[in-house]
């Protein structure tokens, strides 16, 4: 299995300690026929073998078109969904084996902050309370004291400690976002799944947000696996980048070699069909026909084949060997 | 991309001038545009960019008569369409004008289609009360329009009904709408925001293709600059129901003159480049119905005089075709 996936685990070693590491990860989901005595016809591999590992204090970027498998694993490591196959390990150990206690721990190690803060705040809770509540589950804390980390929150996300006893209604959506981070940090988690922090707020206030998240992850020294689908923003936000299509992952490394030496087709395909930042910017006409195949039947040998534009003979039928390109960078393409 | 000097000698389709558009409000009244002046040339796209708010989308709508009233009106301006003043013609008369000489591309095709009709019974409509020809030829223009925006298999597409299709091929299905009757001024509300970004890439080219083959103007409603740097000739930014600053594509990109274009330009993280930290512009913009009697971006600019919250810029030209309301080009 290791030798048909991509597994983006053997980085170049930063110095900092490997958190948490996935490896094989699978979801399946079954497709079932019939109401009352119900019959699985198939399986959609919505994540079909994803490995990688996210160090203290860094960022790793998952990008991807919808489909990908991207949110799935995100879902997976937050334990929303429990993997087909695959291990979660957090800090060296096996989530799945965890007891009871160790479970809950990780589940306040491990935080989110959703793309979208008007449906991810719950509009008859109070700030105070919307805050707090993660802390009173997990932490022992006095009331006092629960007061005072609220207030100090609110400041460290650049609002302040009145804006408390307000409602989620009565802010804008760069604010809700950052109530959406304080109330993530509340419980000193060390990583934090951002799934499209930005891309429903309005351009002026993107760069707050992800200017926010930049300091307050030197600050509190927590990691962030952020899904997204901009590249720009990853290439800001992103120490290391993992390219997904159905459910794999075609391309890994650091962000700077990655952007600067692409090598799969598809991420060359992706980089060519995002939008330009200045009008003389000439960009290679590579534009994709068709559109992503359906996960349940996913195309022989590689899977982007149908769609690559370099295709070559072994393509549609070998599944391509990982390589490495260079420290860290790792490409599952028959090219090289 | 192309911002050929031949459009510069193509005819006026598009003359707006001086529209205000206002809402009446339990908060009181709320300009959503206020003093809105362009042109358009014949197959020249012109991009009007701003953040919710800005005015863009009411704009879109007035000039599409959509505006709903109450509470909203259209209380002064001209729209001139080849001449013809949009804003005195009575409903009958627009609703013969929209969709035949003036035609929108909504931003959500999953909402913007019927789901309980086919789609070729959708495309048709537009071409039947437009046009008034055999029901034969409906069907052949069904096809044709299907075919121009690259719905492979047509003849057996056009029985499908939208949940049938995907996001991309729901989009084409209304570009097939908005250009159905080859209308003079098409106008796009944002209209790959819901797309990927490779599906995004096949929409705007066809887009291209389909405005170069029949000489369309067209009119892009985005918040996006990366949309503009691609697809535009000239960029109206828009700020609190007024144009801030518009000139051509290049001239705004290389020397933005008012400074909230200049601060959105440098708080969009490139893809070319890396970048240490991103100007990010604080606040948030402003309300509408309370507008301060200045410039309403003076809470947030970092050049802010005096004078700026005081009075309201004039319009000041930084080139023949670009000009920015700042005081600071006094």
């Amino acid at each position: 299995m290791t030798t048909t996936t991509l597994d983006a685990r053997p980085m170049a070693d930063t110095g900092n300690e490997v958190l948490l590491e996935a490896e094989g990860l699978k979801k399946h989901f079954p497709v079932t026929k019939g109401m009352l005595i119900s019959k699985v016809t198939g399986w959609i591999k919505a994540v079909d073998g994803v490995s990688f590992q996210i160090r203290a204090g860094e960022t790793l970027g998952i990008v991807g078109e919808s489909g990908c498998g991207k949110s799935t694993t995100a879902k997976m490591l937050l334990q929303l969904e429990e993997p087909t196959e695959g291990t979660i390990r957090y800090q060296g150990k096996e989530i799945r084996n965890a007891t009871t206690d160790e479970r809950r721990a990780y589940r306040s190690s491990v935080q989110a902050v959703f793309q979208d803060p008007w449906s991810s705040l719950n509009p008859r809770m109070r700030v105070r309370d919307l805050i707090a509540e993660p802390m009173v589950i997990n932490l022992n804390l006095s009331r006092r004291e629960m007061q005072a980390r609220v207030s100090k929150l609110l400041e460290d996300v650049g609002l302040s400690g009145y804006h408390a006893n307000l409602y989620p209604h009565e802010f804008s959506g760069g604010q809700r976002q950052r109530l959406a981070i304080a109330r993530a940090l509340s419980v000193e988690p060390r990583v934090i799944v951002l799934d499209e922090p930005v891309s429903a707020l309005d351009v002026s206030i993107r760069a707050q947000i992800m200017n926010l998240l930049k300091d307050l992850q030197q600050e509190y020294r927590v990691s962030y696996l952020l899904i997204a689908h901009h590249l720009a923003t990853v290439r800001y936000m992103c120490d290391w980048v993992a390219v997904m299509y159905l459910g794999q992952i075609v391309e890994f490394g650091p962000t700077k070699e990655l952007f600067q030496n692409t090598s799969h087709p598809y991420t060359k395909a992706l980089m060519n069909a995002a939008l330009p930042s200045h009008p003389d910017i000439e960009q290679e006409e590579m534009i994709l026909t068709g559109e992503v195949p359906s996960p349940l039947n996913p195309p022989e040998g590689c899977r982007f084949h149908p769609r690559c534009p370099v295709v070559i003979e072994p393509c549609s039928t070998v599944i391509p060997q990982v390589r490495e390109m260079a420290p860290g960078h790792i490409v599952s393409c028959h090219l090289y | 991309m192309s911002t050929n000097t031949a459009i510069n000698g193509n005819p006026v389709v598009l003359q707006v001038e001086g529209l205000k558009t206002y809402f009446e409000t339990r908060w009181g009244t709320v300009r959503a545009v206020d003093g809105v002046s362009f042109d358009l040339r014949k197959g020249e796209t012109l991009g009007i960019v701003g953040e919710s708010g800005s005015g863009k989308s009411v704009t879109m709508l007035s000039l599409m008569r959509l505006i709903p009233s109450p509470p909203g009106q259209i209380v002064d301006g001209r729209i001139l369409l080849e001449g013809q003043d949009l804003v005195q013609l009575s409903d009958k008369e627009m609703s013969s004008v929209r969709g035949s000489q003036i035609a929108l591309i909504i931003q959500d095709p999953m909402t913007s289609l019927n789901p309980v009709f086919s789609i070729g019974n959708q495309v048709g409509e537009a071409i039947k009360i437009h046009q008034d020809i055999p029901k034969r030829t409906v069907v052949q223009q069904v096809l044709d329009v299907l075919r121009k925006v690259n719905i492979p298999a047509a003849e057996t597409r056009v029985r499908d009904y939208p949940h049938q299709l995907s996001g991309g091929m729901r989009q084409r299905v209304v570009g097939a709408i908005g250009i159905s009757c080859e209308p003079m001024v098409l106008i796009a509300d944002e209209p790959t925001t819901s797309l990927d970004v490779t599906i995004q890439a096949q929409y705007l080219k066809l887009l291209k293709e389909l405005q170069e083959a029949s000489d369309i103007a067209l009119i892009f409603i985005t918040h996006d600059f990366g949309i503009v740097a691609k697809m535009c000739d000239r960029v109206a930014v828009m700020y609190a129901g007024r144009i801030v600053e518009m000139g051509n594509v290049r001239d705004i990109f290389n020397n933005p003159s008012h400074p909230y274009t200049e601060a959105l330009l440098s708080s969009v993280p490139k893809l070319e480049e890396d970048v240490e930290r991103l100007y990010s512009i604080e606040g948030q913009p402003p309300t509408l119905h309370d507008l301060p009697s200045g410039c309403p971006f003076a809470p947030r600019c970092q050049y802010a005089m005096d004078k700026c919250s005081q009075v309201y810029p004039s319009e000041f030209n930084v080139t023949d075709s670009h000009y920015a309301a700042c005081w600071r080009l006094e």
